[in-house]
């Protein structure tokens, strides 16, 4: 907030306190670290647009979590984490933040210890670090959903169904194709950890960001001829990768994207090169969800609607912001049902993203059903078990071919572990316990 | 220009001139660690400092010795780099020490890659740092040791203590910054008027010349491309370890070694008041602008509007201000000191 603002604020206050009306009403704040500008636009405005129109449905069709009235003011990232930082520093002293949700890994990066020593919950849907995972270590960071590793056994089970087990995986060769950042790099170790353990061949290729020029890389592809490729691409990287898998002839039925190469913003461009492309998704594209229509109605029927381009509505970067607003807001509600309807600190609406169980019942209570599958988020998994589905372009929509799967969490659950516990012994974390959890900071 | 150094160089300082730097001195230590909020220290004065920093020691390259650099990112990366390493693989090394093995680190770096200028000059040379630029990154994204094999190929800041101290609050990384940018830049200050420093001028203004009037100027280029690459090396690791916390290669790249480039263009060459002129105009006026679009517009347009059209008014201020005074910031802050020296008396 500018100075100028809290200047405006105290003027109004003061008015309120000379009227003798003092009334002030609760509010919940949502510090947002948009990016509306530079490569990744497509990905911000729709995401954060998302998340703005369900916020704004709580206010308008319910006027805000009981009672409690959610609010929010946006500060421009375009990705890069020298602004995100600005936007932390300059947001951060409101007063009732509920949570950040930067969705940059970089950002998010440099916000872990921020956030800690301020006791505000930090989501990375579908993104993040990893080992962040672990709520024994990183009590206020939540990589809520999908954490990249459970992503990369999603993609690796749905392919060996493709192939007809995880046994015929076996001499089958994967190219990796990720985007040159703190976030494509991700994966790297956990590909590696599961070509060893399938017997697959792997080759792991870097697009430098922002990507918009591949033509070495898939002549590389061409010459390894790989049965699938893996598409981790990010922005502009999606459609140039398609267009240029056209031009070196691999088929698009062939490439499987990753969580953020699938939306339309990602396929459109790339016009017929992308017909048969498949990529992951935690929640569907489409319109037909009752809560999705209530945005419509309820919403932009007031004319207050983010998205400027109408027909994005139930895009795949809109429903995941709509998702992500409905957990962020689920989470606000659950800490409300311990703490009382009132604002609450961040550290109690930790507290409710810890206990954060949305069943299938509730799931379709919030008018969600088949948008995503369910969530269950405990004090040690800041995960939540997100079950993945799959979903391939024809030319004009996203159509789902394949059932919710669940990833692999037996698997990745140890190497979490060990990832979080070196960092842990690194920085002098003393690793949390259940009461640990349940010590809860109120004012 | 030349000239005029010279002179300046040849007469004895001018303690009056100092009034100014002295009280700068006094709020940097006195005003503002007791009163500056932590969104100043932590979102605008820490980059400020490290940019400054950095501009001090393009400025010795570009401004004085006339070596135009685009690897002064490359040169932070290595000093963020190296200081984390260091600090990482030796037990128990003063922070000190790691900044100093971190601006020995960058210097080795800077001059391998200043070893082009004993051949070629001006644009061509720019290309030929460029190298410095793409190799770096390259380096330290691909050998996983540089970032202790962590996956995302991010590093975290180390805890700063200084004798003890714990220096991790906004306050002490900032008075670790300051205090870092006035010893360095002193030290700059003190070899520009020194016969080196005239040594680097007369490089820069005719090498032809130097050569015959027995200046080195090999060693005076390479020293050149040591002493700068040190200074911007001891600035990447302001940039990591106090600013950020947090950095990965693509981090620094390109643009931010244009950046730097042009605060000192925009500041004034030649000119340390100009690093950090120019470096206040490239970090805080945007944030200004773009705190007074969100004020006065914030209702109306999205921040993506907003943003787009901070740099659009950006873009033209600046090229106002070079029409009005092709020397940069620190001429126009000279004339117009002179215009209100000349109404008072």
């Amino acid at each position: 907030m500018t100075f100028f603002s809290h200047l405006r604020k105290a003027a109004i206050a003061t008015a309120f306190v000379l009227g003798a009306t003092a009334v002030h009403a609760d509010e919940q704040y949502f510090p947002l670290q948009s990016y509306r500008v530079g490569p990744y636009a497509a990905g911000g405005t729709g995401f954060f647009g998302g998340f703005i129109d369900y916020l704004n449905l709580i206010n308008i069709r319910d006027g805000g979590v009981n009672g409690v009235k959610l609010t929010w003011s946006e500060g421009e990232t375009q990705y890069e984490v020298e602004k995100g930082v600005e936007v932390y520093e300059r947001l951060k002293s409101n007063p009732g933040i509920a949570a950040w949700n930067p969705l940059s890994v970089g950002i998010a990066y440099a916000m872990i210890d921020r956030i800690t020593d301020d006791r505000v919950p930090l989501i990375t849907i579908n993104h993040g670090r990893t080992d962040t995972t672990d709520g024994r270590v990183f009590p206020y960071v939540f990589p809520l959903l999908l954490n990249p590793y459970s992503e990369t056994s999603g993609i690796v089970n749905y392919i060996a169904s493709k192939e007809g087990g995880l046994d015929k995986l076996k001499g089958k060769k994967i190219v990796v194709l990720y985007h040159g950042s703190p976030y494509g790099k991700e994966t790297i170790p956990i590909y590696e950890l599961l070509s060893q353990k399938y017997g697959f061949e792997l080759s792991q290729i870097e697009v430098p960001h922002p990507g918009n020029e591949q033509q070495a890389q898939w002549l590389t592809i061409r010459r390894e001829h790989p049965d699938y490729v893996v598409l981790r691409g990010w922005g502009v990287m999606n459609p140039v990768a398609l267009k240029t898998a056209q031009k070196t002839g691999f088929p698009a039925d062939h490439i499987i994207g990753n969580v953020w190469s699938n939306s339309e913003e990602d396929v459109i461009p790339a016009g017929d090169a992308a017909k048969g492309y498949t990529a992951i998704t935690t929640q569907a594209s489409g319109e037909q969800y009752p809560v999705v229509q209530e945005i419509v109605k309820t919403v932009y029927g007031a004319g207050k609607g983010n998205l400027e381009d109408k027909s994005r509505i139930g895009s795949v970067y809109h429903n995941l912001g709509i998702v992500n607003g409905i957990l962020n807001v689920e989470a606000v509600r659950i800490a409300q049902a311990k703490f009382g309807n009132r604002t609450l600190t961040g550290d109690e609406v930790r507290w409710g993203f810890e206990h954060l169980k949305l069943d299938p019942a509730r799931v379709e209570a919030l008018g969600a059903k088949d948008l995503f599958h369910s969530i269950n988020v405990s004090w040690d998994n800041h995960e939540g078990d997100g079950y993945v589905t799959f979903q391939q372009w024809d030319g004009k929509k996203w159509n789902v071919v394949s059932d919710w799967i669940a990833p692999d969490w037996k698997l990745l659950r140890p190497i979490i572990e060990k990832s979080s516990e070196a960092y842990a012994k690194e920085n002098g974390i003393k690793i949390r316990t259940a009461e640990d959890a349940d010590a809860v900071v109120s004012n | 220009m030349a000239v005029q150094a010279l002179d300046a160089a040849r007469l004895p300082i001018h303690w009056q001139k100092l009034a100014l730097p002295a009280a700068l001195i006094a709020v940097a230590y006195g005003l503002i660690p007791a009163y500056a909020s932590s969104y100043l220290v932590e979102a605008i004065l820490l980059p400020f400092l490290a940019l400054s920093l950095a501009a001090v020691g393009l400025n010795l390259l570009t401004g004085y010795c006339g070596q135009l650099s685009l690897g002064s990112s490359a040169f932070m990366a290595v000093g963020a780099f190296a200081a984390y390493n260091f600090n990482l693989r030796v037990e128990g090394l003063p922070l000190a020490a790691t900044m100093i093995l971190a601006g020995i680190s960058a210097a080795g770096i800077g001059v391998v890659f200043g070893l082009p200028s004993l051949r070629l000059r001006g644009f061509y040379l720019a290309v030929s740092t460029l190298a410095a630029q793409f190799f770096v990154q390259w380096a330290l994204t691909k050998f996983g040791w540089f970032s202790n094999d962590n996956p995302s190929g991010v590093i975290s800041a180390p805890h700063l203590t200084v004798a003890g101290f714990s220096l991790d609050s906004a306050s002490g990384r900032y008075l670790l910054s300051v205090t870092t940018v006035i010893g360095l830049t002193a030290v700059v200050w003190r070899l520009v008027n020194s016969a080196t420093g005239r040594n680097f001028i007369a490089v820069r203004d005719n090498e032809t010349a130097a050569r015959v009037i027995g200046v080195p100027v090999l060693r005076t280029k390479l020293l050149a491309f040591a002493i700068s690459s040190f200074i911007i090396g001891v600035a990447g690791v302001l940039w990591a370890f106090t600013y950020l916390r947090t950095v990965e290669p693509a981090g620094f790249n390109l643009d931010r070694s244009f950046q730097i480039l042009f605060i000192i263009i925009i500041g004034g060459l030649a000119s340390i008041r100009g690093a950090f002129l120019g470096a206040a105009f490239i970090v805080v006026f945007p944030l200004f602008l773009s705190r007074l679009g969100a004020f006065v517009f914030g209702g109306l347009f999205d921040s993506g509007v907003l943003d787009m059209s901070q740099r659009i008014v950006l873009g033209a201020l600046i090229i106002i201000f070079l029409i009005a005074e092709p020397n940069g910031l620190s001429a126009l802050f000279d004339r117009l000191r002179r215009r209100i020296g000349s109404r008072s008396s």
